[in-house]
């Protein structure tokens, strides 16, 4: 592939709204109350919506006539490249809300660098999912601080979910060869220095929600480069289910 | 209130309704005409939130991304339309709360089809197109019901429903003109689905209880039997251009009547699923109510947010 860098960049992007995506589909008809279930349904499906124009781009730079359902749903594990955070199960409700916020906090501040690329589509597509993911950042902090500063049941929820997601948060800023390639070439967005006013933004809300901090020294890496944890291969198994058991289709 | 009075005020409301006029939350109504709607829009709303959970089922298992945005779009829709039929039904004097306590309890009831598992991706097309298409030909009616806030709801749910439908049909399509598996599997999806939507437009005329009174009131301009027949006639062509097979031996058309002739229906099995004994009716119920359950604690934490907030607030003015 003449440039690999760039659609490895791309996938290191779409994965981590395809996974999330896929975790927030399987709560639908289950959440707490009608107006969460739509939210959560909501999210989801632009998550997905940005993962097709990834996708669609991706395919393109590969120029061999993959489609976004081969990018998607064709690669084994080791080749997924989203943040550990993302692939997390929904182990009730804090969990659901705190991976989102852990996540959007990010996301936002990533797709405003991201913006700015040199590359016309990538930019493009940041334009646009900017205006969906500040919606979903306003849905998730809203919810840790209901959660949060609500009753004492669901502040210790909140609080559990914080600390135990907390450890994932550090690979958000990691960078990849492909970072390093494409952040030289203007292209890509350097995450390290988002890194600060992350936690910042997460301070404050966290603040507000009347929960602690975690002050933690050890954190979770490896997703970006294909070392997932033990959540991922059955992810995956419905993910791909009928792209495996009949192949070379069309739906 | 005399009962020379209620019988005055029954008769306006009589006129008004054979006027075609619409009966608003606030207007005098009888108390039968109350209940009867309650009844039936609550149904109607479980249905919607039930039947989420059939297709949610497939959300993370959709074949390609488009058809999963497409499904992941559908069942919010439905979110959707429980929540319009849940503030309806509130406009009569009944809270959402209660209506859940009905659901949960089994006192109130929901659509018979939900009951039923959806086994393959070829499912997600045959519940589009054959079970939404019956649900239109029992709803567009009721875009004109004497109950205004009902009929509203209606009118927006139609337009949803009927590009719901065009989805469904569109996934067998795809699939009939697929590969022998694929047409294997829409054919099969056909088989079980086919019946179980003719059971939706509800018992016959002759065991139908609330028909000649919903006719009274607008609820329904058509009685059963006349929608499933509505509903073979425009169906079995929509089957003849897919190139799948009705599953009825005695499916035939009749020329004299310019309708579908078709076999017999199931009753015993539709009054089974009816009073819970159906495929998939406990894991419905158990997933609807392991849901209000799991996320007490989460309403309740809004609750006391929002208390907290306007107190501060309170707090803050003074």
């Amino acid at each position: 592939m003449k440039n690999e860098n760039l659609y490895n960049y791309i996938l290191g992007i779409a994965d981590n709204s395809l996974i999330l995506g896929q975790r927030l589909g399987e709560i639908t008809g289950h959440g707490p109350s009608l107006e969460t279930d739509i939210a959560c349904t909501n999210i989801s499906l632009d998550l997905f919506g940005q993962v097709r124009s990834y996708f669609q781009y991706a395919g393109k730079i590969a120029g061999d006539g993959r489609s976004e359902d081969d990018i998607a749903m064709l690669r084994k594990e080791r080749d997924y490249k989203n943040v550990l955070l993302v692939e997390q199960p929904n182990t009730n409700f804090a969990f659901t809300i705190g991976r989102q916020f852990l996540f959007d906090v990010y996301h936002l501040a990533f797709l405003g660098e991201l913006q700015k690329s040199t590359d016309l589509t990538l930019s493009a597509i940041a334009n646009k999912c900017i205006k969906e993911v500040s919606y979903h950042e306003r849905f998730s902090s809203d919810w840790i601080k209901r959660l949060g500063d609500g009753t004492e049941e669901s502040n210790a929820k909140m609080q559990e979910a914080i600390n135990d997601l907390w450890r994932y948060t550090d690979e958000l800023f990691h960078q990849t060869d492909a970072d390093k390639a494409m952040v030289a070439e203007g292209i890509g967005v350097d995450v390290t220095t988002l890194k600060d006013a992350y936690y910042t933004r997460l301070n404050e809300v966290l603040g507000e929600a009347t929960l602690e901090v975690p002050q933690l020294k050890y954190f979770q890496k490896g997703g970006k480069n294909g070392i997932h944890t033990e959540y991922m291969g059955y992810i995956l198994a419905e993910l791909q289910y009928m792209q495996r058991a009949y192949p070379n289709m069309e739906w | 209130m005399s009962e020379e009075q209620i019988r005055s005020l029954e008769r306006q409301f009589d006129e008004r309704i054979s006027r075609d006029e619409k009966i608003e939350p606030k207007d005098w109504m009888p108390e039968k005409y109350r209940q009867t709607h309650i009844r039936q829009i609550s149904q109607h709303a479980h249905s919607e939130i039930v039947g989420m959970l059939p297709e949610g089922n497939w959300i993370s298992r959709a074949p390609s991304l488009r058809r999963k945005v497409a499904l992941l779009a559908k069942v919010q829709d439905e979110a959707g339309h429980g929540l319009y039929l849940y503030s309806a039904c509130e406009t009569l004097g009944v809270s959402r709360d209660e209506l859940y306590q009905q659901l949960h309890s089994g006192k109130a009831k929901y659509s018979s089809i939900f009951n039923y598992p959806a086994l393959t991706w070829a499912d997600m097309g045959a519940v589009g197109w054959l079970v939404d298409g019956a649900a239109i030909i029992n709803q567009v009616p009721l875009c004109n019901t004497s109950y205004g806030p009902y009929a509203r709801a209606m009118i927006r749910v139609c337009k949803e429903e009927s590009f719901h439908q065009r989805q469904g049909f569109e996934i067998m399509l795809k699939l009939a003109n697929g590969t022998p598996e694929q047409k294997d599997m829409a054919q099969d999806a056909l088989n079980r689905w086919w019946w179980p939507s003719l059971m939706m437009l509800g018992p016959t005329d002759d065991k139908s209880v609330h028909t000649e009174q919903s006719m009274k009131w607008k609820l329904k301009r058509k009685t059963n039997d006349e929608l499933r027949q509505q509903f073979i006639d425009q169906t079995v062509p929509q089957a003849d251009v897919l190139g799948l097979t009705i599953p009825d031996p005695d499916l035939k058309w009749n020329e004299e009547r310019q309708s579908y002739d078709f076999g017999a229906i199931d009753w015993d099995e539709f009054w089974q699923v009816v009073k819970g004994h159906g495929p998939m009716n406990k894991e419905r119920m158990k997933a609807r109510v392991g849901a209000w359950e799991n996320g007490e604690w989460v309403r309740d934490a809004a609750m006391v947010h929002a208390e907290k907030k306007r107190t501060r607030k309170e707090k803050q003015a003074v």
